[in-house]
């Protein structure tokens, strides 16, 4: 493991996917790899998220492209949800990604699907831990494309330094705007789709909903498909500032989120959802039975 | 099965049919695993930085445009070349029983034609896997006598 490391530090891609592949399984510890990244100004780790079909993967490879002919590296790690009956996955992220295939500018981009696996939520917990080691590597940012997710979904904020929000045209009357949920935490929102009718009228709404507070994000006009707005967006992105509502809303979802790790990865969690099922326990005693004793990680 | 397996599905060349594509890539997450579609029109370059970049354990190639000939054996060339030997590659497609000889040859251990039943695929994958010299560079002359 340790020359494979050596190697994915050196720039071998193929070295640096089965470490992945590794870190993703739990067989291998970040911190004993790659420092974290110290807290500056500027952010390493950024996530994409929004409801399902807004068009976060083109929109995600328009930026990626920009950067890329800029000079700049980046690693997407794409997010897709698991089965939650059989565990499969169809990660198809990559079908919209371009910038990966065009060989002048593959060396730049690296993208990696991965599955929700056991997590609950848009992101899996585990996914910081491989963009703290792709940024160990030396890729200077880290994208994140959650699972398209809903208003309530803020898991995203566990792992990541910036949260950027997407919508779309058709996505509900102005009330939806004001709901509370995930649009509170952006620190900026992206109506794409912006060739498409109503698209401008929502981006309105949203801005007059988030005139009412003090920090609003700023919102902004695209089209991922036409590329109307992407390397101005992209440029945006590079310096965005946090809204700084969010450290409170991403300490909380650590908390939730390492504590699911600490169940679903216990060696009797399986098990125990058995008993569950079969009826011959019951939740306090399951929840008993999978925090009582503090342990390590399953290898 | 402890992690489920990676497996890349992809479509070389110029050829627009994947509906066997995704029902293939469709059964095997039913099964568990994790399918990565690389979508159409692929090039055998970027099929294979595809596999790197996802640590596949599989690859899947599926062609019906009579192009299977040249393309799958430039993959295997490919990965190879990249150091992934340990790759298990099958095909699938309209792949006349001539053809089959020299894709075995190419180091490609399944193809399976029009009306594989779904099962049979996932029977190869098992099987394969418990395999240690069937990688698409390895030296194992094992491959799956498929039913059609």
């Amino acid at each position: 493991m340790e020359a494979l490391h050596q190697q994915a530090m050196n720039g071998d891609r193929r070295a640096l996917a089965r470490m992945l592949t590794a870190i993703e399984a739990g067989k291998v510890d970040v911190a004993d790899l790659v420092e974290s990244p110290l807290p500056e100004s500027g952010w390493k780790v950024l996530a994409i998220t929004g409801a399902p079909g807004v068009g976060k993967s083109v929109l995600v490879d328009a930026i990626m492209h920009r950067w890329a002919t800029e000079g700049r590296t980046t690693a997407l790690l794409a997010v897709d949800p698991s089965s939650p009956r059989t565990g499969g996955a169809l990660l198809g992220d990559r079908v919209r990604m371009t910038t990966v295939d065009d060989p002048s500018l593959s060396n730049r981009v690296y993208v990696r699907s991965v599955a929700t696996r056991k997590a609950i939520g848009s992101v899996p917990l585990v996914v910081g831990d491989m963009a703290t080691y792709l940024l160990g590597c030396g890729w200077e940012r880290v994208m994140i494309e959650t699972v398209g997710a809903g208003q309530s979904e803020l898991r995203c904020a566990a792992v990541a330094d910036r949260i950027v929000v997407v919508e779309g045209p058709a996505r509900g009357d102005g009330i939806q705007a004001e709901k509370a949920g995930l649009l509170e935490l952006a620190d900026l929102v992206l109506v794409n789709k912006s060739d498409l009718e109503g698209a401008t009228r929502h981006a309105s709404e949203l801005e007059e909903s988030f005139a009412l507070n003090n920090e609003a994000p700023e919102v902004r006009l695209v089209s991922g498909l036409r590329g109307t707005g992407v390397d101005e967006a992209a440029h945006a992105l590079l310096n965005l500032s946090s809204s700084g509502r969010s450290v409170r809303a991403k300490m909380r979802e650590r908390l939730h989120a390492s504590l699911e790790r600490r169940l679903t990865s216990h060696p009797a969690y399986n098990p125990t959802l058995d008993a569950l099922t079969l009826g011959t326990l019951d939740i306090e005693e399951a929840l008993m039975a999978l925090l009582r004793e503090s342990h390590e990680r399953s290898s | 099965m402890d992690h489920p397996l990676r497996i890349v599905v992809a479509k070389p060349g110029l050829d627009g049919h994947d509906r066997g594509a995704k029902v293939v890539a469709r059964a095997l997450r039913d099964a568990g695993h994790e399918v990565i579609y690389t979508g159409l029109r692929r090039t055998s370059q970027q099929i294979v930085e595809t596999v790197r970049d996802e640590d596949a354990r599989f690859l899947g190639l599926s062609s019906l445009s009579g192009a299977h000939a040249h393309l799958f054996p430039q993959v295997c060339k490919k990965l190879v070349e990249e150091g992934l030997h340990d790759v298990v590659v099958f095909g699938g497609g309209i792949i006349p029983e001539d053809d089959r000889p020299a894709l075995h040859e190419a180091g490609i251990r399944a193809i399976f034609g029009p009306g594989t039943p779904t099962s049979e695929i996932l029977e190869f994958i098992n099987t394969a896997h418990n395999k240690d010299d069937v990688g698409v560079g390895q030296s194992g002359t094992w491959f799956w006598e498929s039913s059609a």
